[in-house]
């Protein structure tokens, strides 16, 4: 059913329509309306039978979570920045145990500087948790995903975070096609967990393992991945078959045929990046669009795959490996070691600032003549960065630098645009 | 000196016989009907009061929800000593997830236990006094304030052994460990305020909060079984003592357990709804040293360089927690 409503809100209707069992909820921006929502309907009985814990932390919230699932029921819980960070340690429980949790992360920041905007540095920390993760375009293609997740998560036993942007995607009011029940039903079918606590027949899950064993169940949980990379367009076609619509998979490409750029990026920026590349397609480049929808498990081959007409790519990501460069863009290159391929990464949108169309186009030109260094910092202020670098330089006692960068920024100098 | 009362050597006293008790009497752990839910053959140190602990109350837990139970267990010596992969002692279905989490583990096993309307089936959580006081405080907390159908046992043996005897938040004043070394003016733990977990526990109103020792079987069996009758949150808190830790003799266990209740350095009573309602009353009381000398960790307050100020100071905790609790038998007195 077509409505015009909130990405939260209709996430949290997708979820309800997957009929999760057990919910956790703590709150943190810009998760919080989804979690609110599903609070809703449990307490007026629209979703039963499920229970909808307030839990004190996302420490606790990812373990409740972890005891609902190896009980045997199907758990939803849903984080962002600061949050994912203090539940990491249950996280990669959760994937290690082999227990099909899905939760949303609506992206955004992880300070300090304390910041609520949105860019993918939190997801990407847990990169190696053992979750897979599959990120959102739209706030279609959010709802969407939530149910291909439970699906692909229950099938492998093993956990998801569906990653959408957040601000961009969570609050953004838009025309959002809200699944029918029986149509999920049909596509995602009860959970029948691999391992459950069950006293008629009782088993002994998380116990100590040593190195005689280790390193076999850790590549299992590889292999689990490598089996969601054969999954993933197979359960995005069934999708399609029951949905009637395109949604999901591994990468989503656009006017990429006679490419000679390849613009490569996660996320909501994928729509600012089309329009861009749709208006110098006019203007008569070879440019092009590679979506990556799952970040983990990475489907090196297809990328690879899509590179392989085209010249020259650049990745586009909104997240930063401090001390060396790009976080995405260090798998892309993974992907076509070998071939040749000029590559260039930029940081962009980092902690919520804007990627206009207009820096785009820059970008995009400079990396089609490949006038770009390796890394480039897509808008930076660079005499406010070179100002405290200065003041560093001159004096011991510079104090705290990201207090002496808004005050060389001014308060309400930042015009973006 | 007047009318002694005659006591039967097995009725009102430590031993776990049963032969002279009338059966509701009996003590489960010495019956043939106890499930065994931790098997032999798990790798506890001699003498370990964490593995008789454990095994008497979950044995009882066990027999409380007609073997409908599961546990969930923080990371420690009981995690570690009854699961070497791919071995387990573990009879019941048991989950270990983390160290600091086992409350919210609980917490999530009855939620999907209710939604799948399997209202017979009972949750109980586990850990040690580190999994319990200190770092999975947060989790045990929450779990209280919403009163999760859980029972949370708490073995307290008095700092992290299974790390190799570092200081917690319920070692006691003075203890040596490997973090609080019997060196310099003041040597051992400090003397802090402390942290009363049971009492936090009753600040909570929770329906059932409980301290025990496996010195007294039968008392702590009754806690654990009438725990299971009731819903909500509960907390049991046994004092477990740990020969390795302590430096005590494998051999005095129980001793040691029953001294620290003898002292009243460990009170033992039982709370419903943030209210005591009963207490184990010292039979026959002795004095701290009594129960401090025979631990190593507190050597360093006797022998050649005595501390007896500090002993002093512990004989006033332990004196304040007979007076708080009313720990002296009325007719002793």
């Amino acid at each position: 059913m077509l409505k015009q409503t909130e990405g939260s809100k209709a996430v949290a209707e997708a979820i309800g329509l997957c009929r999760p069992e057990v919910i956790c909820a703590y709150p943190i921006s810009p998760q919080t309306h989804i979690v609110e929502a599903l609070g809703e309907m449990v307490k007026s009985g629209e979703l039963a039978p499920c229970e909808f814990i307030n839990v004190e932390s996302e420490f606790a919230a990812m373990s409740v979570a972890i005891g609902a699932s190896a009980a045997g029921a199907r758990a939803y819980t849903a984080t962002a920045s600061q949050g994912l960070l203090f539940m990491a340690e249950a996280v990669y429980n959760a994937s290690g145990l082999g227990l099909p949790i899905v939760m949303t992360v609506a992206n955004r920041a992880i300070g300090a500087p304390i910041n609520i905007w949105n860019d993918h540095s939190d997801s990407l920390s847990q990169r190696d948790s053992g979750w897979m993760q599959l990120f959102a375009e739209t706030n279609q293609e959010a709802v969407d995903l939530h149910i291909q997740a439970f699906r692909l998560a229950e099938e492998l036993s093993m956990p998801i975070m569906v990653c959408m942007d957040g601000f961009i995607l969570t609050h953004a009011f838009e025309r959002i096609d809200i699944p029918e029940q029986n149509q999920v039903d049909s596509y995602l079918p009860p959970f029948d967990p691999r391992q459950v606590l069950d006293p008629a027949e009782p088993v002994s899950i998380g116990a100590m393992v040593g190195p005689e064993a280790f390193m076999e169940v850790r590549y299992l949980a590889h292999a689990k991945q490598m089996q969601a990379i054969e999954r993933i367009p197979q359960l995005a076609a069934e999708f399609k078959q029951v949905f009637g619509r395109d949604s999901g998979g591994l990468i989503r490409t656009y006017r990429i045929d006679d490419a000679e750029t390849v613009i490569i990026a996660m996320g909501s920026v994928l729509g600012t990046i089309k329009d861009t590349v749709d208006e110098m397609r006019e203007a008569g480049h070879k440019i092009g669009v590679l979506g990556i929808i799952s970040y983990r498990p990475f489907p090196l081959d297809q990328v690879r795959a899509a590179l392989k007409g085209c010249r020259r790519f650049l990745v586009l990501e909104k997240s930063l490996a401090v001390g060396m460069g790009g976080i995405v863009a260090t798998d892309v290159r993974m992907a076509v070691s070998g071939t040749g391929l000029k590559g260039f990464t930029a940081i962009a949108g980092l902690g919520g600032r804007p990627i206009t169309k207009a820096s785009l186009h820059k970008l995009f030109r400079q990396a089609e003549v490949e006038a770009l260094p390796p890394v480039t910092f897509l808008d930076l202020d660079w005499d406010v960065v070179n100002k405290q670098l200065e003041r560093e330089r001159q004096t011991r006692h510079s104090g705290p630098i990201a207090e002496n960068v808004l005050h060389d920024k001014g308060i309400v100098s930042a015009k973006f645009g | 000196m007047g009318f002694q009362p005659v006591k039967f050597y097995q009725t009102g006293t430590f031993t776990v016989g049963n032969r002279l008790l009338a059966p509701i009497d009996r003590s489960l752990q010495s019956g043939q009907m106890r499930s065994n839910s931790i098997n032999s053959g798990h790798r506890a140190c001699q003498g370990c009061g964490e593995a008789l602990g454990a095994r008497y109350a979950i044995d009882a837990a066990v027999a409380g929800s007609d073997g409908q139970l599961i546990a969930a267990n923080a990371t420690g010596c009981l995690e570690v000593f009854s699961t070497p992969y791919p071995e387990s002692s573990w009879q019941l279905p048991w989950i270990h997830s983390l160290f600091g989490n086992a409350a919210a583990v609980a917490t999530g096993i009855a939620a999907a236990m209710k939604v799948k309307g399997k209202t017979d089936v009972r949750v109980v959580a586990q850990g040690g006094d580190g999994g319990t006081t200190d770092i999975g405080f947060g989790c045990l907390s929450g779990m209280f304030e919403r009163n999760d159908d859980v029972l949370y046992i708490c073995y307290d043996n008095e700092g992290y052994m299974n790390t190799g005897v570092q200081r917690s938040s319920a070692t006691p004043p003075a203890a040596r460990t490997a973090t609080t070394m019997p060196v310099g003016p003041a040597p051992g733990n400090v003397f802090g305020q402390g942290k009363n977990v049971p009492e936090i526990a009753m600040a909570h109103g929770i329906p059932y909060v409980a301290t025990a020792t496996v010195a007294d079987l039968r008392d702590l069996e009754y806690k654990v079984r009438k725990a299971m009758t009731m819903h909500g949150a509960r907390y049991i808190h046994i004092f477990v003592p740990c020969p390795l830790g302590w430096g005590t003799a494998s051999s005095d266990t129980i001793r040691m357990a029953r001294l620290a209740k003898e002292s009243g350095m460990f009170p033992v009573f039982e709370a419903e709804h943030g209210e005591v309602t009963g207490v184990l009353k010292i039979r026959r009381k002795v004095p701290v040293e009594d129960y401090l000398m025979p631990q190593k960790r507190f050597a360093h307050l006797f022998g050649k360089n005595p501390h007896p100020e500090t002993v002093a100071r512990l004989q006033t905790i332990a004196d304040r927690n007979i007076r708080k609790y009313d720990l002296l038998n009325d007719e002793a007195n």
